[in-house]
């Protein structure tokens, strides 16, 4: 039982990854705190599920526009906060990526309505039974993109231009505008990148549980951000290592004390964690975050 | 007084006195995503002492408000020691923290939530209202208020000239955190009836988005900025969904056009009488 709670909590903690890398990627370039991906997040799982059910789109074309979807939102949410608020108050930019986080949720309440929808998959039920586990392979699978995705990342961070320029950025916006680095085109990219991150995020999310509604992106934002600041603000190893942890930390804790109760450890370990070791598990070593 | 006018009347009240609950901190440069966990504190402190003591509201209105102040202020020091992004999800976790603890603790009615046997009018409660916002400016303009300005501009500076960054931090924190009781208190004496859910992280995110949208810099902005949010879907007669919409909209727009807010010191400037420009 203790071992299924444990398979449990990793296939949870693949999404909570997802949403911390997202996070952690803005936070450890340009130290800002999107609130806007829990809202993207959903916009993958709900435009995905209308398209496959409302336009009656084929299942891969309408996942594949639910990801551009996640990636264009994310650039408008680019021009709006980042790119115009760059020089206000650090609080101006976050409070405006929270006013998209409830103008999206709301459009797609307006239009496609607030209830729980069945999210069709193209395959039926599959689990692998062995040693007396029960694993999905939906949620495997999003294990397995998650952690395949994170490496891409990883070696696009260490290896490409684009890495150079974004860890330049990370370091000082400044000194990297004056060494010759196009933040007006690195930022995009930036964002259109944790953009899809976060919508698949939100595909995979209604993959496994079969079913999306308006409100699946305020479940699981406050879980990717506890991954994010446990595993350190702009660490992206870090993010995984701490979203897998979230996911079986709550996974125990729903199987030991019960739901409710879970939350509350979880909101105090955060707590803890803030006064006390800000940095997270890992420090602040992937992408730097510049600090005061 | 029709019902509905006293209802709007109530709503208003309390949102005004939760945006300076949000104002304290943001005027010292400290943006608290808590306020509703400091909401549920005073509402389940002054409820509790209602039903079990029996005592009269203005009393457990009063004991709210020092117990979420002095909440306020053991929190603050330790999480103000964090900074930026960091003290932003500090207090985004104290407020779901007291949420969710308030849901599991079954004397206060945990999920089922708790009904409050005192009672306190729209007169009472819009009264107190006014009240808040005569303390804020008459505070704005102390020694206190002053400081909490320097320390929102620039905080080295201010530590340079000798402002005690921490402790103007902490007080106006903790202020705040006193308003965000009285709110509370009020809120379910005059509802008669709370529930731990009510006062999630959603509640506290609105607060400081119609604080924000008003501004910062004046004893005005608040105030503005939460007659907006309350009487949006009396402006543009719609439904709830469409509420959030537009606000979300026009806070976007404005930040772009006015970072710091509608009302700022410049416009405050601009609008007094007979000053040559």
């Amino acid at each position: 039982m203790l071992a299924q709670q444990l398979v449990n909590g990793l296939l949870l903690g693949s999404i909570y990854t997802l949403v911390g890398v997202a996070f952690t990627m803005t936070i450890g370039v340009l130290n800002f705190l999107n609130f806007s991906i829990p809202a993207i997040f959903m916009l993958g799982g709900m435009l995905s599920w209308a398209l496959i059910v409302l336009a009656g789109l084929p299942w891969l074309g309408a996942v594949a526009l639910g990801l551009a979807a996640g990636g264009i939102a994310s650039l408008i949410v680019e021009r709006f906060t980042y790119r115009w608020l760059k020089t206000t108050h650090p609080d101006v930019p976050l409070i405006s990526s929270v006013a998209f986080l409830v103008l999206f949720e709301h459009l797609v309440i307006l239009h496609l309505g607030a209830h729980i929808q069945r999210f069709p998959v193209p395959f039926g039920d599959a689990n692998i039974r062995a040693a007396g586990l029960i694993i999905s392979i939906p949620q495997l699978c999003a294990l397995g993109i998650a952690i395949g995705l994170v490496l891409v990342l990883d070696q696009v961070l260490r290896r490409t231009q684009l890495g150079r320029c974004l860890r330049a950025i990370a370091e000082s916006p400044d000194t990297a505008r004056l060494l010759g680095v196009d933040t007006n085109r690195i930022v995009p990219a930036l964002f259109g990148i944790s953009g899809m991150f976060t919508a698949l995020g939100g595909i995979l999310f209604a993959t496994n549980y079969l079913q999306v509604s308006p409100f699946i992106g305020n479940e699981v934002a406050l879980k990717g951000v506890a991954a994010m600041i446990i595993g350190g603000m702009g660490n992206i190893w870090g993010a995984v290592l701490g979203g897998l942890m979230i996911g079986i930390a709550e996974s125990l804790s729903i199987h030991f004390v019960g739901g409710a109760a879970a939350e509350t450890v979880i909101f105090a370990a955060l707590l803890l964690f803030l006064c006390i070791r800000p940095t997270g598990l890992f420090g602040d070593r992937a992408v730097r975050a510049q600090r005061v | 007084m029709s019902g509905y006018a006293e209802g709007l009347l109530v709503l208003l009240s309390i949102n005004v006195i939760v945006a300076y609950a949000a104002f304290l901190p943001l005027a010292a440069g400290q943006l608290n995503l808590g306020v509703a966990g400091f909401m549920a504190i005073g509402a389940y402190a002054a409820a509790f002492l209602s039903n079990t003591l029996g005592w009269p509201v203005f009393a457990t209105v009063g004991c709210a408000a020092l117990a979420s102040g002095a909440a306020g202020l053991v929190v603050g020091y330790p999480v103000l020691r964090a900074r930026g992004i960091y003290l932003v999800l500090a207090t985004l976790a104290f407020g779901e923290l007291v949420r969710s603890g308030l849901l599991n603790l079954d004397f206060v009615g945990g999920a089922a939530g708790y009904p409050v046997s005192g009672y306190a009018g729209y007169q009472a409660v819009a009264g107190v209202a006014l009240g808040v916002v005569a303390f804020v400016a008459w505070l704005y303009h102390t020694r206190l208020g002053l400081n909490m300005m320097a320390v929102r501009d620039d905080e080295v500076a201010a530590e340079q000239f000798g402002v005690k960054v921490r402790n103007v931090k902490a007080a106006a924190f903790a202020i705040g955190a006193l308003l965000a009781g009285i709110a509370g208190a009020l809120y379910g004496h005059h509802f008669s009836y709370i529930e731990a859910q009510h006062f999630n992280v959603v509640q506290s995110v609105y607060i400081a988005m119609y604080v924000l949208l008003g501004g910062v810099q004046t004893v005005a902005g608040p105030l503005l900025g939460a007659l907006f949010f309350t009487l949006i879907p009396e402006l543009f007669r719609v439904g709830d969904t469409w509420r959030f919409v537009i606000f979300a909209v026009v806070l976007i727009l404005t930040m772009v056009w006015r970072p710091e807010g509608l009302v700022d010191r410049d416009l405050l400037q601009r609008l007094r009488p007979g000053r040559a420009r």
